[in-house]
């Protein structure tokens, strides 16, 4: 099917309004699936630019407390890939906001590489990541999914040296994912120091935009990232939340909330960043 | 040099390195140091140094005549790897992964245990190592061990009790592999089993060959000639694929893996990954899994802590595709059985994941002709046992009783 390269498209409008893009990871069937598509449109409506939809799995070995605990609510919820891929099918409908599915490497598998990038592809699914699958071992999927003009999202760590970097970034496509943290999901009261020159270096290997995630949870923190990053990813701390105003609570509202400061404060970053610029 | 792994750590369709990108880099600097580390006659004479004054080895290969007169057929022998310090085969393989974190010069040594018996090990190289030392355990382990967790705490170790998922050893694996993608840089992550992601499941297969090479060498001296059976418990696999590697291209030296049948493979309460698992990815490979049809991992069961994990090392996984080896389940009734023949007829408490093997050569020694030789792997000692196999027979344990 004719399937338009949502992502690049999304960062290139975003890098003409000179604004790094807000990615929500939102773990899909927490606490329901009907509130996981309402999140979509909610928090696209308060300003994120992409959505990172987040698969269950039962051993989910790179994520720390807040989103194992949102994973295994989505577990029990029966979040399926069959019923996450027509939940964005029906989603499709109402919006065009690129949506990448994020998960790891074994219900890919079960439900087969060449039939999840078929289905992923009708239902309206931009990318994919595989927290578990290194590109030594991604053929079996990258293959299916560039053949249906879906991109596979690769991971970038601080312990990467530059030489794999380079390699990495080769057959990535889509945007960069670099792991802000040595270690695994999380909030963090710290980034690390040198988090924008890892990015900075980055810059000299890949034209690809470059995403940074694990440990961002506060406006303050997403607007330093966005100061050098072209997109920002925060996950734990929406875990957070669906936990706290769980599935009675308005956790609709209180995660737009977040997804909106941050956005804000994201944006006013930047275009102080360009005034200082034109100022010189 | 082995046949497998290839170079990028598979076995046949089997094995790899299925991990976050953040621990990709520590792989390949392991893979690498090990590679120089068996190149250097320097670590083989340590490792074999250790081996005889520290761990005991060689340990001795017994015949049990009076287990072979009362199941009336095969000849049957023990390796007796529960005389090793500390009271399992364990000790083969984490002396030889301390001693390479030494030579990586890592500060910290971490590792998941099930039974405690690897923690207890990793534990015990740490202390004469002088590392800190940290071990990750499932919290129903925690409590069903104990004994194990007093002696991994005396021996310098902080044990960390997993309460995530089903709490055992899969859950341990998972948080210590979190901790790991954390403290990458000075920490070496010390695998207990003959699984993980590669270089692991060849590393460990590598430093528990020592099992199969000795037996090798004392059946020969004792039969004139080569064994027709091996015979071991089986659930990530390093103590089958110590003793039965060194007889690989025997063809024919027949190979059974034990598993844990649990309450029985009929029902859900099992852990029996050969008889009944498909391919999956897990904890850093490709191999057998038991799991749903969408590929979420299924709860366990076995009687066994040490049995009581849903995959297999890919190695394994392997060995019973290619035909190679043969496989067979034993109930926690049945190994309980064993547990007892063995105390009663050789003296010897086994521990209740080598009890398993022990219960399939009853049902299958008798089957045999009187010339037909199996060797047993005796993996572990029951010490650490006491508890769980009073609870099962119904006695009360107290203290000053």
């Amino acid at each position: 099917m004719a399937h338009p390269k949502r992502i690049a498209r999304k960062f290139r409008e975003l890098r003409a309004r000179n604004e790094a893009a807000l990615i929500p990871f939102i773990v899909a069937g927490d606490p329901d699936l009907q509130t996981t598509r309402n999140l979509v449109l909610e928090l696209e409506r308060r300003g994120a630019d992409l959505i990172e939809l987040g698969v269950p799995f039962s051993d989910p070995m790179a994520d720390g407390p807040a989103n194992q605990r949102a994973i295994a609510r989505g577990l029990k919820t029966g979040a399926s890939i069959a019923a996450i891929l027509a939940m964005v099918s029906e989603l499709r409908k109402e919006t065009d906001i690129p949506i990448i599915l994020f998960g790891y490497f074994n219900p890919y598998m079960h439900y087969g590489c060449a039939e999840l990038a078929r289905d992923a592809a009708i239902a309206g699914v931009d990318g994919v990541l595989a927290v578990d699958l290194p590109p030594e071992e991604s053929a079996p999927l990258a293959k299916p999914l560039r053949a249906n003009g879906i991109d596979l999202i690769y991971l970038l760590a601080p312990t990467t040296p530059i030489e794999r970097n380079r390699k990495i970034a080769a057959r990535a496509s889509g945007f960069l994912y670099y792991v802000s943290v040595t270690g695994v999901t999380g909030a963090r009261t710290h980034l690390p120091d040198d988090l924008a020159e890892h990015v900075g270096a980055l810059r000299a290997v890949t034209a690809l935009p470059i995403g940074v995630g694990f440990g961002i949870s506060t406006p303050e923190q997403a607007a330093r990232v966005a100061s050098f990053a072209d997109a920002v990813v925060v996950g734990s701390a929406i875990s957070a939340l669906a936990e706290r105003h769980g599935p009675t609570g308005d956790v609709v509202g209180a995660v737009g909330d977040l997804v909106g400061a941050m956005k804000n404060a994201m944006r006013e970053e930047r275009s102080a960043q360009a005034n200082a610029g034109a100022s010189k | 040099m082995p046949a497998f792994p290839d170079t990028h750590g598979h076995f046949g369709d089997f094995g790899g390195k299925f991990v976050a990108e953040t621990l990709m880099p520590a792989l390949f600097e392991l893979e690498q140091a090990y590679k120089e580390a068996r190149r250097d006659p320097k670590f083989h004479a340590d490792l074999e140094r250790y081996s005889r004054e520290y761990v005991g080895r060689p340990t001795p290969l017994f015949f049990c005549a009076n287990l072979t007169a009362k199941l009336g057929g095969a000849r049957i022998y023990l390796k007796r790897e529960d005389l090793c310090h500390t009271g399992a085969h364990k000790a083969n393989n984490a002396l030889g992964q301390a001693l390479l974190a030494v030579r990586m010069k890592k500060e910290r040594i971490s590792a998941e245990t099930g039974a405690g018996q690897h923690g207890v090990a990793t534990a015990t190289f740490s202390a004469l190592f002088q590392r800190a030392c940290e071990v990750f355990m499932g919290s129903v382990d925690v409590e069903r061990q104990a004994l194990n967790v007093f002696r991994m705490k005396l021996l310098g170790a902080k044990v960390t009790a997993v309460d995530s998922g089903t709490k055992s050893l899969k859950d341990a694996m998972s948080e210590a592999l979190r901790d790991w993608t954390a403290t990458v840089r000075d920490t070496y992550y010390l695998i207990g089993s003959a699984a993980g992601p590669h270089p692991y499941p060849m590393i460990v297969r590598d430093f528990q060959t020592v099992i199969g090479r000795e037996a090798r060498r004392q059946i020969v001296k004792h039969e004139g000639r080569l064994p027709d059976i091996l015979i071991a418990c089986v659930n990530g696999g390093s103590n089958a694929i110590g003793l039965m590697y060194p007889f690989i291209k025997d063809k024919n030296v027949r190979m059974i893996f034990v598993e844990a049948g649990g309450l029985g493979i009929n029902g859900p309460s099992h852990a029996a990954t050969l008889t009944l698992g498909t391919p999956g990815v897990l904890h850093g490979n490709r191999t057998l899994l038991l799991q749903d049809e969408l590929g979420q991992i299924r709860d366990t069961h076995s009687i066994a802590a040490g049995l009581d994990y849903p995959g297999v090392g890919p190695e394994l996984a392997h060995l019973r595709d290619s035909g190679r080896a043969e496989y067979a389940a034993v109930t926690d009734a049945e190994a309980l059985e064993a547990f007892r023949l063995l105390c009663e007829t050789e003296g010897i408490i086994p521990a209740l994941e080598s009890s398993h093997a022990i219960a399939y050569t009853a049902k299958l020694a008798p089957t045999l002709p009187k010339e037909q030789v199996i060797i047993i792997n005796l993996s572990g000692r029951g010490d650490k046992d006491m508890n769980t196999v009073a609870r099962a027979l119904g006695v009360p344990l107290r203290e000053g009783g």
